[in-house]
C-alpha cells in the first residue's frame, strides 16, 4: 500500500472535524438522556454517564408532567401521528392531481391559476392565523386533530402542486394520448400511468410535507386543543414547566423522541430525495 | 362510400389556419401515407382522425360513421407514436393488454390475443421486460403489438420509424409492409420521408402549407406530379426543372438547344419549366435510338456504387443525371445526354401547376 497523499489527509481530516462538530449536540442529548439527573446538575454535561439508565426515557414517554396532566408525551405523539399521516397523504395526492391537470389537461388561464397557487408558498404562517381560526370555528373543526390536518393540507397543497407540476411537465404527453386511445379515462390515466411513474417526486413531497407538518409548532399551539395538541407543543409544555425541579435528562429524552420520526423518514427515503429533486432538471 | 372519409376538414388555431379543406378517401385495406415537410399539417390531420384534436370544420367518417364528436377510445382505431409511448411502469405484456383491459375484454381472451400478437411480431421472449430494458427496434415492435392486439378498423402511424437508425429503419419498413400485406389492414401513416411514402403506400397524399398538394397512387404522384412542389419533394435526387420556352411543339432552352416534346400543349408560345428526373437522362450509348440529345458541361461526378450521378450545366440550369455505374463521363468535359421526353413534365413557371 502506498502512503495516502497529504491532500487526502487534509480532506478527510476536515470532513471528520465537521462531522464531529455536527454530531456533538446529538452526543450531548443522547448521553444526558441516559444519566440520572444528579449527574447533570452535579457536573459535566459532556461526560459519559457513570450510571446508565432508561428512566428518563420512560418518564418522558409516559409519566412526565405535561401541562396539568402527568401523562408523558405518549398521547401527544399519537396526536401528531393522527394529524401527520392523513395530512401528508392527502396533500401529496392533491398535489399530484393538480400537477396532472395543470400539465396534461390544460385549460384557459391554467398558468395564472398555477401562479396563484405558487403564491401560497410565500404566505407567512402568522398572516393566516386569524382567518383560519375563524374558519375552523365556523366549520366546527376548532381544536380537533382533523382541523389541524386540514390547516396543514391547505398550506401544503401549494408546495406539492409545485413539485408535481414541474415533474409532470417533463412527462411525455404522448403517453397520456396513448392511454386515451387505449380507452383509459381521466382517473385511470392518473392511477395507472401517471402515479406509478412518480416515485421520486412522491418521495420528495412526502419528506417535505412530513418534516414541515411534524415540526410545526405555531399551528399546533394556536389551533390544538388539550386532546389534539401535537408533539411539538407538548415538548414545549414539558420543557417550559415552571413548577418543580427541571429534569434535564427527561427533557433531552423528550426532545429526541420528538425528532425521531423525521429522522426515520430521512433515513428510509433519503436516498431518493436528491434523485427526486434533480428529476426533470437533467435529461436522463 | 369509402372506408375512411375526410370531407372538407379544416383546422385553425385562433386566426391561423393550419389545414385548408382537406378531402381524402381511403378504401378498406389501403395504405395511405401522408407525406410532407415538417409543419405541413400532416400530424395535425392524423391527430384529428385519432380524435386527439378537435376538427374546426368538415367531417371525418370511418365506416360511414361520423367521428367528429366520438371519443378516441370509441373510434376503434389504434395508434403507433413516434416516441412509441410505452407505459414505463408496465411490462411489455401489460403494455400490450392495457387497451383490452380498458375495453373490458376478459382476461383469458386478452392473454390469447396477446400471445397471437407476440408470435406474429416475435416478441414472445420480451413479455416480462419493461420498456427501459428494450432496444429501439424492440420498442417499435411492442408499440405495433399494442396497436395490433386491438384489431382496430384503422391503424394510425405517426412517423414510427424516425427514431431508428438508418439500417433498422429499412428493416422495419419492410416488416410494416409485410404486416400490411398479411393482415390487409387499413393504415393511415404519417412521415416526412418520401422513400417511406413511395415504398409503403398504396395511396399518397403529399402535403405542404396546410394543403393537400396531390392525392393519388405512388405511380401517379411520381410520374405525373401535379405541381412543382410535388415534383421536387418526391424522388431523390430531386427532379430537374429547366426553364424553357415552349413553341411549335418544341421546348427551347436558355442556350437555344431544342427538344421535341412528346405531348406538347396546344396554344401560343409560352414560358414553362421542363421537369426531367435524373433517371430520364442516359448516356447516348445506353439510350434507345432516336432519343433527343442535350449538351451539357459536367461539373461533378458522384459514383454511388449501383449508379453514377453526374451534375452538369445544361442551358443555364444545374441538372443531376443518373447514369450507369460504368458510364464514361469526366468532370469538366462536355457530354451529350439522351433524354426520355415521353416521361417529361411541364409546369407553369408562375403558378407551379402542371401543364397537360
Amino acid at each position: 500500500m502506498t502512503a495516502p497523499r497529504p491532500s487526502r489527509i487534509l480532506i478527510y481530516g476536515t470532513l471528520g472535524l465537521f462531522a464531529l462538530y455536527y454530531l456533538m449536540p446529538l452526543f450531548v442529548m443522547v448521553t444526558n438522556s441516559l444519566k440520572p439527573l444528579a449527574e447533570i446538575t452535579g457536573g459535566n454535561m459532556v461526560a459519559l454517564p457513570q450510571e446508565w439508565t432508561l428512566a428518563p426515557w420512560l418518564s418522558a414517554w409516559s409519566t412526565a408532567q405535561i401541562g396539568v396532566d402527568p401523562s408523558g408525551l405518549r398521547p401527544y405523539f399519537w396526536n401528531s401521528i393522527k394529524m401527520v399521516v392523513p395530512a401528508v397523504a392527502i396533500s401529496t395526492l392533491l398535489g399530484a392531481l393538480n400537477g396532472y391537470v395543470l400539465t396534461k389537461w390544460r385549460f384557459r388561464y391554467d398558468t395564472l391559476l398555477f401562479g396563484l397557487m405558487l403564491f401560497s408558498c410565500f404566505i407567512p404562517f402568522q398572516i393566516v392565523l386569524i382567518p383560519m381560526a375563524r374558519l375552523l370555528g365556523l366549520t366546527g373543526l376548532a381544536g380537533t386533530t382533523g382541523g389541524l390536518a386540514l390547516v396543514h393540507i391547505v398550506y401544503g397543497v401549494g408546495f406539492t402542486t409545485l413539485y408535481y407540476r414541474n415533474y409532470y411537465s417533463a412527462f411525455p404527453t404522448e403517453l397520456v394520448r396513448a392511454a386515451q386511445i387505449d380507452g383509459a379515462g381521466f382517473w385511470q390515466i392518473f392511477w395507472r400511468v401517471m402515479l406509478p411513474s412518480s416515485g421520486p417526486i412522491t418521495v420528495v413531497s412526502v419528506i417535505w410535507q412530513f418534516t414541515n407538518i411534524w415540526n410545526d409548532f405555531l399551528f399546533g399551539a394556536s389551533f390544538g386543543d388539550i386532546d389534539s395538541q401535537p408533539m411539538t407543543v407538548a415538548l414545549n409544555n414539558l420543557v417550559q414547566s415552571s413548577t418543580g425541579v427541571k429534569e434535564y435528562n427527561v427533557h433531552f429524552a423528550g426532545a429526541i423522541m420528538a425528532a425521531l420520526p423525521t429522522m426515520l423518514v430521512y433515513v428510509v427515503a433519503g436516498r431518493y430525495f436528491v434523485r427526486g429533486l434533480m428529476a426533470g432538471s437533467v435529461k436522463g | 362510400m369509402a372506408f375512411l372519409e375526410i370531407r372538407g376538414v379544416t383546422k385553425s388555431f385562433g386566426a391561423t389556419d393550419v389545414l385548408h379543406r382537406v378531402d381524402l378517401e381511403v378504401e378498406d385495406g389501403d395504405f395511405l401515407v401522408l407525406v410532407g415537410p415538417s409543419g405541413c399539417g400532416k400530424t395535425t390531420l392524423l391527430n384529428m382522425v385519432a380524435g386527439l384534436e378537435q376538427v374546426s370544420s368538415g367531417e371525418i367518417a370511418i365506416k360511414e360513421r361520423v367521428m367528429n364528436d366520438v371519443h378516441p377510445s370509441q373510434r376503434n382505431i389504434a395508434m403507433v407514436f413516434q416516441s412509441y409511448a410505452l407505459y414505463p411502469n408496465m411490462t411489455v405484456a401489460q403494455n400490450i393488454t392495457f387497451g383490452l383491459e380498458m375495453h373490458k375484454v376478459p382476461k383469458p381472451e386478452r392473454d390469447k390475443r396477446m400471445r397471437e400478437v407476440a408470435e406474429l411480431l416475435q416478441i414472445g421472449q420480451l413479455l416480462d421486460r419493461r420498456p427501459s430494458q428494450l432496444s429501439g427496434g424492440q420498442r417499435q415492435r411492442v408499440a405495433m403489438g399494442r396497436a395490433l392486439v386491438r384489431k382496430p378498423d384503422v391503424f394510425l402511424f405517426d412517423e414510427p420509424l424516425s427514431n431508428l437508425d438508418a439500417k433498422l429503419r429499412v428493416t422495419m419498413r419492410t416488416e410494416i409492409k409485410k404486416l400490411h400485406q398479411r393482415l390487409g389492414a387499413t393504415i393511415f401513416y404519417v412521415t416526412h420521408d418520401q422513400v417511406e411514402a413511395m415504398t409503403l403506400s398504396t395511396k399518397i397524399a403529399v402535403m405542404d402549407g396546410g394543403y393537400v398538394q396531390q392525392f393519388g397512387t405512388p405511380k401517379q404522384i411520381y410520374d405525373h406530379p401535379a405541381n412543382v412542389f410535388v415534383a421536387t419533394f418526391m424522388g431523390s435526387p430531386a427532379m430537374n426543372l429547366l426553364p424553357v420556352t415552349v413553341t411549335d411543339g418544341h421546348a427551347v432552352l436558355a442556350d437555344g438547344q431544342r427538344l421535341r416534346l412528346a405531348n406538347a400543349p396546344a396554344g401560343a408560345e409560352r414560358k414553362a419549366l421542363l421537369g426531367l428526373r435524373p433517371e430520364h437522362f442516359a448516356a447516348p450509348d445506353d439510350a434507345a435510338e432516336g432519343l433527343p440529345r442535350l449538351k451539357g458541361k459536367v461539373s461533378v461526378i458522384e459514383p454511388a456504387g449501383s449508379d453514377t450521378y453526374a451534375v452538369a450545366m445544361i442551358g443555364d440550369c444545374e441538372c443531376t443525371a443518373r447514369l450507369r455505374a460504368d458510364a464514361q463521363v469526366q468532370p469538366g468535359a462536355d457530354f451529350e445526354f439522351a433524354c426520355e421526353m415521353a416521361k417529361a413534365s411541364l409546369f407553369d413557371p408562375d403558378s407551379g401547376k402542371r401543364i397537360e
